[in-house]
């Protein structure tokens, strides 16, 4: 149990660089990603088709891309097309190229739970398009979005650990660091385990209360 | 729908060559067309040195278990590096070539095993323990330093060659002179590496300039996009990569340690270890050492003294 | 096109507007695409010496054996998965406590951990003991564990998705726990979960390239070997774009299937349950 404790004590400034990056880069790629997913899923639901054209092909290419794959075309590719990143930044674009995508279908289908008539009564009763959106659809199409939105990124929160292989000290990248210490990895692995759940904890957490404060009769 | 054109493409273009067996046979010529940074690129092909290796039919080694493994399979498994030009690389039409595989090759004739019944493992440095330990492969030949904390866990025979950890930088650069002037310089080194750790414990430079990745070869690509300053490893793997690319790179060439190579083997197997020793010294002695030197390493410009081997 | 809930179909105004701002939006994607272009032309990603690799017999062969540890490692971990989710999904509906309770905990715990950090457990925990474990294994323990959660919520879901009125019914009829089970729920609830588990498969196998992490050879370890090849100018674009062309390829294959398959039962109702969705969204980032 002491060895257990050791592990954290010993290391706690290594602990405290990874877990500290995990979270800038978690909140860097989540101001991202629901930046352009929100905008991508604008275009999926515009009246525009090369939008929609432009949104579906963008989220069919990256749904079925690995993310590892997007990481190491911008570390090692993009440089190439003199396109440079230093590596923090690169792990911060291709997590938010990513999930932008994910983003993107819950924005679609949070859209399209409002029933159609919901804003054909709002029009009929002489709405402005602007209206109809702020006053009727997005109140209602917000309630769907937010508990797949916040599993969205809790997922994202995870995926943070694939920039460990692409030169970015954060959570995931600690085990390579104790490997040269030679400290017993079952313990580092379970101190990092722990550390996620801490993380996921208060999103889960937000999760819950917003699906109660939103869960207003339909 | 957008999303079945674009898979059904991909998947045609992907399908169209990995399935048909088009491809032409040998390697490619890189010709010497302009590109970005300028450099008329070598050769890919593999060239060895022409030693001749004959498997000898009435080897055996006496209480090694490796040997009695090798000897009922027919084959024997190495564990090599691919990436690494005159050492241990693999070209485009998977031949491979290099000092530390014609040594690989010399030792499995010695074990009886001919050329042919050889099966190459790629195994990057942070593996090999693993690797030698559980028994995926029979030994280990691939710019393998000899160090106190590996022989914990495997055995080493040699050393068969004696490198010095040296900087790998860009042709233009004047800033970086030897390992002193690295303080604010990025870095580059594989993970698990015995350069990379000298790089830590001696602070050459501050813990966020520290680059890692798998293979040197990629250290090499971020420096040459300049995304790192400077690649760190033993000269003679460095001074491969500048032969192949001599408009753009350039080995520093003050060594700052000593780095002896030896071929990682099985922990216990002594027997092995005492054999493996007996033949490096055997071709030391006859010339074999040096005519594979001469064809492969040489050709990058390392001085060739012959090592004394470490028995222990 | 199916009618969108935000605007009404346009008149003659609108069709104006839109048609400006549809080619406003072709001229901005053109655009982008032409400066990709331009960029791969600038750095010389067309010259022939960066593709040449691909007209080689032995690279091709190189690529194929990358494609076959992917599957390999992707067919090997889907078998495990879907055993062990049938297994925690069996604890979690169970009708006893003491089994119910450590199934949750353990589903619920390794969708929580990142599948990296899983892997790092095969990886790196048998090395510290003295065990040998090849980084195939390491790789398939950990795409395993957590697909194999994931699959026993998706178990739980269909069974769940099959209306009670059936077990009811099957209880009535004098069946037992079992044979309920065996007869009347799972052959509903295997068909109504069919595309989920099929597109779950797609992320399963998109995941195995978190292999490189840990130097498997798989798919994309080969596009880095080749893209690193300093004699042919580091062409890892060319590398890259390949190793995407053949997942998005496969994973585009599998995620059409998944979406006839789910057509094909929403049209032949063959069960009394809903099929589950196959874009579950947070499943599969």
């Amino acid at each position: 149990m002491s060895d257990f404790l050791h592990v954290l004590t010993d290391h706690w400034s290594l602990f405290g660089e990874g877990f500290g990056n995990t979270v800038k880069l978690f909140l860097i790629a989540a101001v991202g990603c629901l930046i352009l997913g929100v905008l991508l899923g604008a275009f999926r639901v515009s009246p525009i088709p090369a939008l929609r054209w432009f949104g579906a092909t963008y989220v069919n290419i990256v749904r079925n891309t690995p993310l590892t794959l997007v990481f190491a075309f911008l570390v090692f590719a993009a440089p190439k097309l003199d396109v440079n990143f230093d590596y923090f930044t690169a792990a911060a674009v291709a997590l938010t190229v990513y999930t932008s995508a994910f983003i993107c279908e819950v924005v679609r289908s949070g859209v399209n739970t409002v029933a159609p008539g919901q804003a054909e009564a709002a029009r009929a009763l002489g709405l402005s398009f602007a209206q109809v959106l702020t006053e009727v659809v997005l109140p209602q199409a917000l309630r769907a979005m937010v508990p797949p939105l916040m599993s969205v990124l809790i997922a994202m929160l995870k995926n943070t650990t694939v920039a460990a292989g692409f030169s970015v000290v954060e959570a995931g990248a600690i085990p390579s660091y104790m490997a040269e210490f030679g400290e017993p990895q079952f313990y580092v692995l379970l101190w990092i385990v722990i550390g996620f759940l801490v993380l996921i904890a208060p999103l889960v957490v937000l999760q819950r209360f917003l699906e109660r404060k939103l869960a207003v009769a339909r | 729908m957008g999303m079945k054109r674009v898979a059904v493409f991909a998947t045609a273009a992907a399908f169209a060559f990995t399935l048909t067996a088009c491809g032409k046979e040998g390697t490619p010529t890189a010709s010497g067309d302009s590109n970005a940074s300028g450099a008329a690129p070598v050769s890919d092909t593999c060239q060895s040195s022409g030693t001749t290796f004959t498997a000898d039919s009435a080897a055996a080694v006496a209480g090694s278990t490796t040997f009695d493994k090798i000897k009922s399979a027919g084959k024997v498994v190495v564990g090599v590096k691919f990436d690494q030009p005159n050492l241990g690389y693999k070209d485009t039409s998977g031949t491979r070539c290099g000092f530390d595989i014609e040594i690989a090759q010399y030792i499995a004739s010695k074990l009886g095993v001919d050329k042919a019944k050889i099966e190459y493992k790629e195994i990057p440095s942070a593996n090999r323990e693993t690797a030698i330990k559980g028994g995926e492969i029979d030994y280990y030949v691939g710019t393998y330093s000899i160090t106190d904390k590996r022989k914990a866990d495997v055995a080493f025979a040699g050393p068969y060659f004696v490198a010095g950890q040296d900087l790998l930088v860009r042709k233009d650069e004047s800033a970086i002179t030897g390992k002193d002037t690295l303080k604010g310089k990025k870095v580059c080194s594989a993970t698990g590496s015995t350069p990379i750790q000298r790089v830590k414990d001696e602070k050459l430079t501050e813990p966020e300039n520290i680059v890692e990745f798998k293979t040197y070869s990629e250290c090499v690509s971020q420096l040459l996009d300049k995304k790192v300053d400077a690649v760190t490893t033993d000269d003679a793997i460095l001074k491969g990569y500048a032969a192949q690319n001599p408009a753009d790179l350039k080995v520093v060439g003050q060594p700052f340690s000593e780095e002896k190579y030896g071929i990682g083997l099985p922990h216990d197997d002594k027997a092995l270890r005492d054999f493996v020793n007996n033949q490096l010294e055997a071709a030391f002695k006859d010339g074999t050492w040096k005519k594979i030197y001469d064809g492969t390493l040489g050709k990058s410009g390392s001085p060739a003294t012959t090592p004394t081997l470490e028995r222990y | 096109m199916s009618s969108s809930v935000l605007y009404d179909l346009p008149g003659p105004r609108g069709k104006r507007r839109n048609v400006i701002i549809g080619i406003l939006a072709t001229a901005g994607i053109v655009a982008l695409i032409g400066w990709v272009i331009y960029r791969f032309n600038a750095t010389g990603q067309f010259e022939y010496r960066r593709w040449a690799q691909f007209e080689y017999q032995a690279v091709q062969t190189e690529l194929l054996n990358g494609l076959v540890g992917t599957l390999k490692a992707a067919g090997i971990a889907t078998v495990l998965a879907l055993l062990f989710g049938a297994i925690f999904a069996a604890g979690r509906l169970s009708d006893h406590r003491f089994l119910r309770a450590p199934s949750t905990a353990v589903v619920e715990l390794f969708r929580a951990i990142p599948l990296l950090i899983l892997i790092f457990f095969g990886y790196y925990v048998p090395l510290q003991y003295g065990w040998s474990i090849s980084n195939l294994w390491a790789l398939v323990v950990g795409l395993t564990l957590y697909n194999g959660s994931v699959l026993a919520e998706i178990f739980r879901a269909g069974v769940n998705a099959v209306p009670r009125g059936q077990s009811e019914a099957a209880y009535a009829i004098g069946l037992r726990k079992g044979q309920v089970l065996r007869m009347i729920l799972l052959p509903q609830a295997v068909r109504s979960m069919l595309p989920a588990i099929v597109s779950q498969i797609v992320v399963l196998l998109k995941d195995t390239a978190l292999g490189f992490i840990i130097t498997y050879p798989e798919l994309l370890t080969v596009g880095k070997t080749i893209g690193g090849r300093l004699a042919f100018g580091f062409p890892y674009v060319p590398a890259y774009l390949v190793v995407a062309a053949i997942y998005i390829g496969i994973c585009g294959m599998l995620s059409i299937f998944a979406w006839w398959l789910q057509r094909r039962l929403t049209r032949v109702r063959t069960t009394a349950a809903k099929p589950l969705p196959v874009n579950d969204v947070d499943r599969q980032v």
